[in-house]
């Protein structure tokens, strides 16, 4: 392990060597006109932020990905804890699950776009759709793989099956939930983004699509580098949480030297 | 049947076993894991019962809390037929089975917690039960913090602190070494002393088994019944540490063994 410190400078550092790379390449070994530059893309990305335009693309985008998002994980969290524990429901919906999920979520857009307009909300129902599936399997695999002797202990105890849900399933369940969330967070601004590609009139994906047309390279990478910026910070966002709540599991570093016999 | 050695008075036992079988199917056949045990167990007393691994000592202890129904036979708590999970008794597992996500004390006072007990009375409860134990300094610390023998400390005072009537053992210190298996053994006479708690305690360590026990059960192997029942007549309170020496204790393991050598040898076959 290494300090938090120089974790940090280490990363800066190589972020820097790529920027200095792709910089000193264009012009030099590649033509600008395929790659741009980083001063280029960064002065672009100023330009649209000190006249606003890129606002209303960011909000959009945002805005469809949360939403998504968030309608997306509670489905399939809620729906993850209901077939785990009704047997048959599962039996029967299982075939039908696993062809659902097995159809690609880039085909169903342009049927969602005919379906809900080229608006948000065909954008937010792609978004459901890919995050429902991601944290559906996991809260379902979550609560099936609680240990029944931990159920039983506190049945015995005299616990009803309410305490029970509350006191070892849902526990139980949380690392899997986060693992879904953890998963889902890329991929639902991957449905936001394909989505606005296929027809949209603003956000993120939309001013990638519209420079990309133009042959403005400059354009798509900054509209790119906003998106891997956005991910950067959600994924930062989840693992605090997730630290937070998983605090009583041991951490890799301590399992093998800090158990006590 | 010799089953009876306790004066066979007005006191109804507080719990009969009578009988009691259990068969399992396992790749379609049929397994006879308990045959037709009978015993019978009174308040305040404690029990061990010894015999060779898979003898189907574990089956009887899930029959008697309820987690399994009978096959056949019958078992009484109380006077009444087992029926179903009975929060009046209560499980000590080999594994600690400790909820991760909860400290050590918040797990000792889970019991509490579920019968709706006050926040700071259960906690009140849990520390003196800690303390007890010696485990005062780590309350706050997770299970994965703790080592073996502080994890089944744990796991055995969260079953003392809702006080329930019988207390059912499954090798409790099985996965401990020697040392630590003494000194909770110790711990374990001194809060049985002080509870006064009727105790049926697995184990496949027949020292174990004499040293703490009332009476001793022993069983045969596969399938399992009850071979013989022998009290042991070493006075109370004893010391675990040298008990082992006693002429008494030599004689009860000695006449023990020699019931418990042809299971164990069976079972290895």
């Amino acid at each position: 392990m290494i300090g938090r410190g120089r974790l940090y400078l280490y990363r800066f550092l190589f972020g820097l060597f790529l920027l200095v790379s792709w910089e000193l390449s264009s012009g030099r070994f590649i033509d600008p006109f395929w790659i741009s530059s980083p001063s280029r893309v960064f002065g672009y990305l100023w330009e649209v932020t000190s006249d606003g335009s890129i606002f209303a693309h960011l909000a959009i985008t945002l805005y469809e990905t949360f939403t998504g998002f968030f309608i997306g994980s509670l489905t399939g969290i809620g729906f993850g804890f209901l077939l785990a524990r009704k047997e048959i429901l599962a039996q029967v919906l299982d075939p039908f699950i696993v062809a659902f999920n097995g159809i690609p979520r880039i085909a169903l857009a342009p049927i969602f776009i005919i379906w809900f307009g080229i608006g948000p909300n065909s954008k937010i129902i792609l978004v459901v759709i890919v995050v429902f599936f991601l944290t559906f399997f996991n809260t379902y695999s979550g609560v099936k793989g609680v240990d029944i002797e931990l159920k039983n202990i506190l049945r015995i105890m005299g616990a009803s099956e309410r305490q029970i849900l509350w006191k070892v399933t849902i526990p139980a369940t949380v690392p899997w939930i986060t693992t879904g969330l953890k998963l889902s967070v890329p991929y639902a601004l991957v449905g936001a983004v394909v989505g606005e590609f296929i027809a949209a009139s603003k956000g993120l994906g939309y001013l990638i699509n519209y420079n990309t047309s133009l042959f403005s390279t400059t354009g798509a990478f900054g509209g790119i580098l906003v998106l891997a910026l956005i991910v950067v910070l959600c994924n930062e966002v989840i693992e605090r949480t997730e630290a937070y709540l998983l605090r009583w599991r041991p951490r890799e570093e301590t399992r093998s030297q800090g158990e006590l016999y | 049947m010799g089953l009876f050695q306790q004066p066979v008075g007005i006191v109804t036992p507080l719990l009969s076993v009578e009988g009691a079988s259990k068969e399992f199917y396992s790749r379609g056949k049929k397994v006879l894991a308990l045959d037709s045990a009978s015993l019978s167990v009174h308040e305040g007393e404690f029990v061990t019962i010894v015999g060779p691994s898979g003898c189907g000592k574990s089956t009887l202890l899930n029959l008697i809390v309820g987690l399994l129904p009978l096959s056949s036979g019958r078992i009484l708590f109380r006077d009444r037929a087992v029926n179903g999970i009975n929060p009046e008794i209560g499980y000590i597992t080999q594994k600690d089975n400790l909820l991760p996500w909860r400290t050590l004390a918040q797990n000792v006072e889970i019991a509490l917690e579920i019968r709706g007990v006050e926040k700071s009375e259960r906690r009140e409860q849990a520390e003196e039960l800690i303390e007890r134990v010696g485990l005062k300094d780590f309350e706050d610390h997770y299970p994965h913090e703790l080592s073996g023998g502080m994890r089944q400390r744990a796991n055995i005072i969260r079953t003392l602190i809702y006080d329930p009537d019988l207390i059912l053992m499954d090798e409790p210190f099985g996965p401990l070494d020697a040392q630590t298996r003494i000194v909770l053994q110790e711990q374990l006479l001194s809060l049985w002393t002080t509870t006064k708690k009727t105790i049926i305690f697995i184990t496949h360590d027949l020292v174990e088994a004499i040293a703490l026990a009332d009476r001793v059960v022993v069983m045969t192997s596969r399938p399992g019944r009850v071979k013989r029942v022998a009290g042991v007549p070493i006075a109370r309170p004893r010391d675990i540490y040298q008990i082992h020496q006693s002429q008494e204790f030599r004689s009860v393991y000695e006449s023990l063994w020699k019931e418990l050598k042809p299971e164990v040898k069976m079972a290895g076959e």
